[in-house]
């Protein structure tokens, strides 16, 4: 059986949680599915030590008539009607309009040491924190770019993290004018201040970045390379990533385009969030990386315009503009330095899932011939996390096929007719 | 204007085996592919090795063929794994009909041999219950014939051939071709491309016959044989518009590759649902224990299909200096280095190992 929805929102994190609130305004039936157990997304996500933010816990009440489909991933797309994985098996959840607030992932660029266990990305190492795994006393390296770095030390701190140092790649140069414009944007000057007054006692190094990781069976040191030279640093876990990049694997799963030139393109949309594909919306982090501002304030258009009220849209659309000005000024501040990008040798995995080194993709120009020889990015994580390194690299576009399944699905969940699928209320 | 023994047109599987055996006999060889070495029919393949008896034309040239994957077996860049098939009867009536197939399959010089259902299950207890027994054929293997495609054309061109990557053949006439980019190679032309015969010489028909594959997570050890049901060939070779059938392949990785499906469609290469869904539950039906594990990507193809279901291997009439050598609907892998030596032998003027007149593309245009 198939569940129908007016609106269908794809992500509950800031921009999904507006969409669904704005669309469920207008009396439309509104589902969100997540695929996490709560909602909030990666920047509002449930944090065991400490209760949810004002604006958090607002937001996720502001959708108590909006039908919350946790722990549902999207597997695979027809005509109008996604299905989905949860706990209870495959659903079928059919719309009138989609919006995907599908967000951002974060971007891992490979450099020798990357793959030993105790190296994590930063917002990994932080969604992991919060939900309980033990960093308490362990001596922790934050290093890569943005202001995620700062996010996940203050959540490391707060679980006990002994942190080491927060090694920020930017220039101290870029990032002192990156200050001195902070204050047009008041909310996000005092969010920066407050992070910035919890880790007083830490280390915040600009110009600065890890170059390898060591160790025998886990991660035992790391090299930083700063505008002093090169130390070498003992320590438990190092939590790396530099900025965050659109996730658009459903959006190009759907058919709907990217935008041209970006070495990460967000999904392709109009002032209202239309995406080319018709009855398809999208908003925040999926259309370029933005913040949680622009998430809040595009999620609204969009689920506005999904119900048809383009009045109330439009009324947005000022406060958006200003919003999207500060992603401009992020991504001009903490754009990589070149010499990341030489980080990796040839003989540095760059796709774990399959093994395969940087150098086995040396003697190819074309992304496809190098997939089917290596099989770079055809493992468990269908080239996520390789393909925009790789991009970032300047190697290959991203890969991803745009074909079922979106992540890994039970063979039942894919083999299942739409006729034998249980009902979703009561998952 | 530059002169050639043979130019190969197309450098999927049946091309770079052909370039391949052709610098193997001294020929001075051009190669000229668009797209990725091996992208085309040959990237979506199984890369089962498999000698199928059910056409006894098909079955000498795949015993010959299987003969020369031989000396792959211990070639990294194949991943050559002699895994064997295993095909599964469901009740007394398949049974039946597994001595006739041994039989043919012996007169081939292919071993195989009978097997009980308590031996069934112990070859494969993943099998679903109630299955009357099967057929083994313990010398059949997998490849990963993306990887096979590229090694043959290296190794042709560390034999003097001349790659053109990128290029495509905008016309053909005898004996020569023109490049998109404006060059012009003279010599004899190998038409190898695939489903995309026609564009080069319509008069030989070809359909394209689309299938579907799945790939799961690694599971290794849990299933040991590429294993199908005895009914395949019906669904192989019979001319339904869309059929499934249960075939599921053991990767080297322990990923397990679960096909089959056939349909003669529009040429779109999306993913159906329903073809997955119907495709899934037919191996479901065989192996229930699949239903649990996790699925990485699914993926289509197109065969090359020619009427009668046999590769055209031969002069095309009407032509002087233009051969084909295409249409082995889903025995390509199996069938190209065979296929390769029958036609470098009939354009040397030497005798093949196998009768060539069941493959003359002359069959479809007199």
């Amino acid at each position: 059986m198939t569940e129908r929805y007016d609106v269908l929102v794809v992500g509950a994190g800031p921009a999904g949680l507006a969409a669904a609130q704005a669309a469920a305004s207008h009396g439309r039936r509104v589902g969100v599915i997540d695929a996490q157990a709560r909602p909030g997304g990666q920047v509002w996500r449930h944090d065991i030590a400490k209760p949810p933010t004002r604006a958090a816990q607002a937001a996720i009440a502001a959708i108590d008539h909006v039908e919350l489909l946790a722990g549902h991933t999207v597997i695979a797309s027809e005509g109008h009607t996604l299905r989905t994985e949860s706990a209870h098996g495959a659903h079928d959840l059919e719309y009138s309009a989609l919006i995907l607030a599908t967000g951002a992932r974060e971007l891992l660029l490979p450099f020798p040491g990357w793959t030993l266990p105790g190296v994590t990305g930063a917002g990994g190492l932080q969604a992991l924190v919060k939900q309980g795994w033990p960093i308490t006393g362990k001596r922790v390296i934050v290093a890569g770019s943005g202001p995620l770095l700062l996010a996940a030390a203050d959540s490391l701190r707060t679980h006990g993290a002994q942190l080491l140092g927060i090694h920020e790649q930017a220039p101290a140069r870029t990032m002192a004018a990156f200050t001195a414009q902070l204050w047009r944007w008041p909310e996000r000057a005092m969010q920066a201040l407050g992070l910035r007054a919890r880790l007083a006692s830490v280390p915040y190094r600009f110009g600065s970045h890890v170059r390898a990781a060591f160790g025998r069976e886990t991660l035992e040191a790391v090299e930083i390379v700063g505008p002093h030279g090169v130390q070498r640093v003992a320590c438990d876990h190092l939590a790396v990533g530099y900025g965050l990049v659109p996730d658009t694997g459903l959006a190009r799963l759907l058919g709907c385009a990217l935008q041209d030139g970006a070495v990460h393109p967000g999904v392709r949309v109009d002032s209202f969030g239309r995406t080319s594909v018709t009855h398809v919306f999208a908003a925040g982090e999926a259309c370029g990386i933005g913040g949680l501002a622009v998430a809040r304030i595009e999620g609204a258009i969009a689920g506005h315009a999904a119900a048809g009220d383009d009045a109330s849209a439009t009324a947005l659309l000022r406060r958006r503009t200003r919003a999207r000005r500060f992603s401009g000024l992020l991504a001009r501040s903490f754009a990589l330095v070149p010499h990341l990008h030489a980080l990796a040798t040839p003989q540095t995995t760059v796709c774990r899932c399959e093994d395969v080194p940087l150098g086995a993709l040396d003697d190819f120009s074309d992304t496809r011939a190098a997939r089917l020889a290596s099989r770079c990015g055809m493992g468990a994580c269908q080239g996520r996390i390789c393909g925009s390194a790789l991009a970032e690299l300047g190697r290959f576009m991203p890969a991803g096929s745009g074909r079922p399944p979106l992540f890994p699905a039970r063979l039942d969940s894919l083999a299942a007719s739409a006729g034998d699928l249980s009902v979703t209320a009561d998952c | 204007m530059s002169h050639f023994d043979l130019i190969v047109v197309g450098a999927g599987i049946i091309g770079a085996a052909c370039a391949d055996a052709a610098t193997a006999a001294g020929l001075r060889v051009a190669i000229v592919e668009p797209g990725p070495i091996g992208g085309g029919s040959t990237a979506a393949a199984m890369g089962h090795l498999v000698a199928m008896d059910d056409d006894p034309v098909e079955l000498a040239l795949s015993r010959y063929s299987l003969q020369l994957w031989e000396a792959f077996a211990d070639l990294a860049e194949a991943e050559f794994s002699r895994c064997g098939t295993l095909w599964v009867a469901r009740n007394p009536q398949e049974i039946g009909a597994i001595d006739t197939r041994i039989a043919r399959l012996a007169a081939a010089g292919i071993e195989a041999r009978a097997v009980d259902a308590d031996e069934l299950y112990r070859l494969e207890p993943l099998l679903a219950p109630g299955m009357a027994g099967g057929l083994r054929v313990p010398g059949d293997a997998v490849v990963y014939p993306p990887r096979v495609a590229l090694h043959l054309v290296k190794r042709a061109c560390a034999h003097g051939a001349t790659l053109h990557h990128g290029r495509r053949v905008l016309t053909l006439g005898d004996g020569a071709v023109t490049l998109d980019d404006g060059s012009r190679l003279v010599g004899p032309v190998l038409v190898a491309t695939g489903c995309a015969l026609p564009q080069l010489l319509p008069e030989l028909p070809m359909r394209s016959r689309k299938g579907h594959l799945v790939i799961t997570d690694r599971y290794p050890g849990l299933l040991h044989h590429q294993v199908l049901e005895l009914g395949y060939a019906d669904s192989a070779h019979g001319d339904a518009d869309s059929s499934v059938a249960f075939n599921v392949q053991p990767r080297p990785t322990g990923q397990i590759l679960i096909g089959s499906s056939r349909e003669f469609g529009d040429g779109d290469s999306a993913v159906s649902p329903p073809m997955v869904q119907r495709m899934l539950q037919r191996a479901f039906t065989f192996m229930p224990g699949l239903r649990d594990l996790q699925a990485l990507r699914t993926w289509t193809g197109f065969r090359p299909t020619p009427i009668d279901g046999r590769p055209y291997l031969g002069a095309v009439p009407g032509y002087r200096d233009v051969w084909a050598a295409a249409g082995h609907e889903g025995l390509g892998v199996t069938t190209a280095l065979g296929s390769a030596r029958l036609l470098i032998d009939l354009l040397r003027g030497d005798t093949p190992a196998i009768d060539p007149a069941p493959f003359a593309p002359s069959r479809v245009t007199t």
